[in-house]
């Protein structure tokens, strides 16, 4: 049995705008093994972003704690909280703006070991090239500027950057979104590479059901602020219990002619605002199946089965075990 | 072009050319005729500024007076005529660069210290720092700034030093707004959050992130508020409020100059022309520098 | 199903945009041709020329720097490089009508979105205003947006609404041609799926002849009739949906294919293709693709590879099939 690396109990953070309260996070449980992935799905808006920075804190959670490894991370001081940056890191989305475009390659990925002291100075320049090495970066790029590298590259060296302080959690914020399908594919390789050489855990934060469904271990699937279903990939994707789930699978277009027919579920409408929000099951509007009970109360997580967690109202109809 | 930006610079041997943004915007630049030649224009200026001091001597070239040579028209021994006291033009012209320029840059030098630094903590902190110095940077640009100029020098007395102070100060609000908008859009950008991720404070993030990058608009501001500063001091000084006579001060000798406009247009006419010239060079300069730094034309 | 009416015509279509010290070579030399209701997948990576070739089409690369350097295209029988530029406006928008990538920046903010798509109306149809604000309110309804909503602006509405007013403005005038740039990738899965839908739908009815420009194989296995996968500005193979996705030729096409995660085996590994795009400024003498190819040869070095015919419908320029026995790992081979 491995330990459990990171442990979430009810993170919420609502933002204040001038319409109310906006419900970014609302009650989020779960927890990460040491070594494996969690990949969390959802569409724009449905506080995926806001919970991996409220992990790392790069958000200040409005409620909920956070455990790395037993340690509450949520009670840390400053000082406490810079020693932790040590072991948890990000990698984003973008990386176009993720680089600070006035600092070289070296400089970008040096940054992090500078702060932390962890490798001595006349060690660095090695250390420099040593982290390229791992993340197929060719060393003469080591003096070269973010805007004269490809989309790829630049996510090469965000991952550089990240793994320079031997992290063991990566909160890794669809990181690969942003790039065309081969380099894609290379980065999504790199990273599983890493994970199994360094032994990382990750958060793997995700629009992309296939992508997600390749890399993860388990997979969440949020919806406005809350965890809708949470379950081991091939459990996810062999029995989806969640009327949202089972619409997010069945709009993933595949890539395959001829095959059987498939049945897609079309949703009706969109995602709604997170801003005050009703006591009411907040897929309600948009599902197929919502019945009185789902207008009356937000339903809860429920094991169904081991490892197999939905919160809707009608899961025991849906659940096809 | 989007197309463009993607594909890696190679050269001939397949390696990278190694150029910082500020290196590719001087290649840039160097293609922009204007603001070469306004770059030229300043150089010679500072240059002059400089040299003059020792290649004039203050006491007789510039402000002994010479009653037999009094009012002459461009001639061989004075090239740009004299004035009512005999003076050459053009000595105290050249001389008077020195008050010109060091007036303009001291007193950017104060709008941008106090500008900058008020600027950064309003876009980078919000709420209500940013409250505060926003309001009362609109309070304080509301004031004219020729009265707010004229205010402070009859306040602190009439000095080189309080005329710097006075244009120094009335440029500060141009400089707090367009620090605290370029902090704005760079604070939100992923690899400030990346800078925090790995636990750089505040003051870190804004000395090694955040300033490095809102630098192109401050520097263009900066040329820009140069060229005004030098126009303001020109009017002060027109006013007499300014650089006191007999230092040949643009402005001064304008108005000096005027009673004699109609025989001797050269007294007024000259130093005009300076001031129009060191402007509008400046103004090029500061176009120049903008089309080079503003990543949205580059290609 | 399909009568054999030529909507459009591209014949060996050169696009380059000039630049001071350089020349992007973005479009070399592609040839293809839609007939009446069918739908083209053109995909690729960034940079392989795919938007290039859709402005193309309407005559909208920018220029400077975009030049046509050479080719032909007839839309509806229209030459498009040749006909004066007040015909060219009528064609556009009435012939031919593009959806473009972002929603959000393609409204415009001052102006309601029934107003909008009335604006398109009154400039092709001869209507009155009144009747041009009507039917811009049925386009509204047809689209899946209730009427009512015709007199608010962009900004109230959400991205895959306002993708579907932006659908509404270019079948407002029912064109024979519609070019769909990457119209979902700004979109969720769930609201793509209600756009691809609608676009589905819409061309049914009307009959619309459509060009999906996507990087996504998903949406084109899903939506189109016929795939031309572009590599660097050229096609590097073409033919119906079953040729391209079950009788793959081309070593990019597999390795497209090998990038994507399966869905159906989430263990099988990704074989990403190694490399990058060349740069369009400096394109390899022969195949583009052959610094990343695992399959190139000596030949591929210098010899430009041509589209050859495999059968009636199916086309890759690769040279190694001159090589008899030789395929990709990938797919069924022809018969």
């Amino acid at each position: 049995m491995s330990k459990t690396m990171i442990e979430v109990k009810d993170l919420t953070k609502f933002f204040k705008t001038p319409k109310g309260m906006l419900h970014a996070v609302d009650g989020v449980s779960f927890s990460i093994e040491e070594g494996k992935t969690l990949g969390v799905v959802g569409e724009s808006g449905c506080g995926k972003s806001t919970t991996g920075r409220c992990i790392l804190r790069l958000i200040e959670p409005t409620a909920g704690k956070v455990f790395f490894e037993g340690q509450e991370v949520t009670a840390m001081n400053s000082r406490q909280m810079h020693d932790m940056r040590q072991k948890m890191q990000i990698i984003f989305q973008d990386p176009f703006s993720s680089l600070d475009p006035r600092k070289t390659v070296a400089q970008t990925i040096q940054e992090p070991m500078k702060e932390f002291g962890i490798v001595p100075k006349d060690q660095l320049h090695a250390k420099t090239r040593e982290l390229m090495d791992m993340v197929g970066l060719a060393s003469r790029l080591i003096n070269t500027y973010p805007h004269e590298l490809d989309g790829g590259r630049r996510q090469r060296i965000g991952v550089a950057r990240a793994i320079s302080l031997q992290p063991k959690f990566i909160v890794c914020d669809e990181p690969v979104s942003a790039l065309d399908v081969s380099i894609q594919a290379q980065i999504l390789n790199l990273l599983k590479e890493l994970q199994r050489d360094m032994g990382l855990t990750y958060m793997f934060i995700t629009h992309d059901l296939s992508v997600v469904n390749h890399f993860s271990d388990d997979i969440a699937v949020m919806y406005l602020g809350q965890l809708v279903e949470k379950a081991p990939a091939e459990e996810l994707f062999a029995n989806p219990v969640h009327p949202y789930t089972k619409a997010l699978l069945s709009a993933i277009p595949i890539p395959e002619v001829g095959g059987p027919k498939r049945e897609r579920i079309l949703l009706k409408g969109e995602i709604t605002s997170p801003v005050n929000l009703p006591d009411e099951c907040r897929f309600a509007k948009r599902c197929n199946y919502s019945c009185e009970e789902c207008r009356k109360s937000d339903p809860k997580l429920f094991e169904i089965s081991p490892g197999h967690f939905v919160a809707c109202h009608r899961m025991n109809e849906f659940n096809n075990k | 072009m989007a197309k463009k930006q993607q594909q890696p610079k190679l050269d001939a041997n397949g390696e990278r050319k190694q150029r910082s943004q500020f290196g590719e915007a001087w290649h840039r630049m160097k293609k922009d005729k204007g603001a070469m030649l306004g770059l030229a224009v300043v150089s010679i200026l500072v240059l002059v500024a400089i040299l003059s001091n020792f290649l004039l001597d203050y006491d007789t070239d510039v402000v002994g007076m010479n009653t037999k040579e009094r009012l002459q028209a461009p001639n061989a021994k004075h090239l740009l005529a004299t004035d009512e006291y005999g003076r050459d033009i053009l000595f105290r012209i050249l001389y008077g660069s020195r008050y010109s320029l060091s007036v303009g840059l001291v007193a950017v030098a104060i709008a941008l210290v106090a500008g900058v630094t008020l600027g950064a903590i309003a876009g980078y902190k919000g709420g209500a720092v940013e409250e505060v110095i926003m309001r009362f940077t609109d309070i304080f640009s509301s004031v004219p700034n020729m009265l707010m100029a004229l205010v402070v020098v009859s306040a602190l007395g009439q000095s080189m030093l309080n005329l710097m102070i006075a244009i120094g100060v009335t440029s500060i609000p141009q400089f707090v707004r367009i620090t605290r908008a370029t902090v704005l859009t760079v604070r939100n950008q992923e690899y400030v959050e990346s800078a925090r991720a790995i636990g750089l404070s505040t003051p870190q993030i804004i000395i090694s992130h955040i300033l490095p990058n809102s630098l192109s608009p401050i520097i263009v501001q900066t040329t820009l508020r140069v060229a005004s500063a030098i126009i303001s001091a020109s009017s002060l000084s027109f006013l007499g409020l300014g650089i006191p006579a007999p230092n040949p001060e643009w402005g001064s000798m304008l108005s000096g100059g005027r009673k004699f406009i109609r025989d001797y247009p050269y007294m007024t006419l000259y130093p005009g022309l300076a001031i129009m010239i060191t402007v509008l060079s400046l103004n090029l300069l500061g176009d120049g520098l903008r089309d080079a730094l503003d990543p949205k034309l580059k290609n | 199903m399909m009568s054999n009416e030529e909507v459009l015509k591209v014949e060996n279509l050169t696009v380059y945009y000039e630049l001071e010290e350089e020349t992007v070579k973005a479009v070399n030399d592609i040839s293809f041709s839609l007939h009446k209701g069918e739908t083209i997948g053109l995909v690729g990576e960034t940079g392989a020329g795919k938007t290039t070739t859709a402005l193309a089409l309407l005559r909208l690369v920018p220029d400077p720097p975009g030049v046509i350097k050479s080719g032909k295209i007839t839309v509806c029988g229209n030459d498009m490089l040749e006909v004066p530029v007040q015909k060219l406006e009528e064609i556009r928008g009435k012939d031919i009508a593009m959806i473009f990538q972002d929603p959000m920046t393609s409204l415009n903010p001052v102006f309601t979105v029934a107003e909008q798509i009335a604006e398109s109306i009154e400039i092709h149809e001869k209507v009155t205003k009144h009747e041009a604000y009507e039917k811009a309110l049925e386009m509204l309804e047809m689209v899946g947006i209730p009427r009512e909503r015709g007199g608010e602006y962009p900004h109230q509405f959400s991205g895959g609404m306002k993708q579907r007013v932006v659908i509404a403005i270019a079948l407002a005038c029912q064109p024979q041609l519609l070019i769909a740039d990457e119209p979902t990738t700004a979109l969720d899965v769930t609201i793509q799926a209600q756009v691809l839908d609608l676009i589905k739908n819409l061309k049914d009815k009307q009959g619309t002849s459509v060009i999906m420009i996507t990087h996504d194989l998903g949406i084109v296995a899903e939506t189109c009739d016929k795939v031309a996968v572009m590599y660097a500005g050229r096609i590097v193979e073409t033919g119906n949906l079953d040729d391209v996705f079950n009788y793959t030729l081309h070593p990019y096409t597999e390795g497209l294919f090998n990038s994507l995660p399966n869905i159906n085996d989430r263990k099988a590994e990704l074989k990403p293709i190694h490399g990058l795009m060349p740069d369009p400024t400096n394109l390899p003498a022969g195949c583009a693709f052959e610094p990343r190819c695992e399959y190139a040869c000596e030949a591929c070095k210098t010899q430009q590879p041509e589209l050859v015919s495999f059968t009636d419908t199916h086309k890759a320029a690769c040279l190694r099939y001159a090589e008899p026995g030789f395929h990709v790992a990938r797919g069924k081979k022809h018969e």
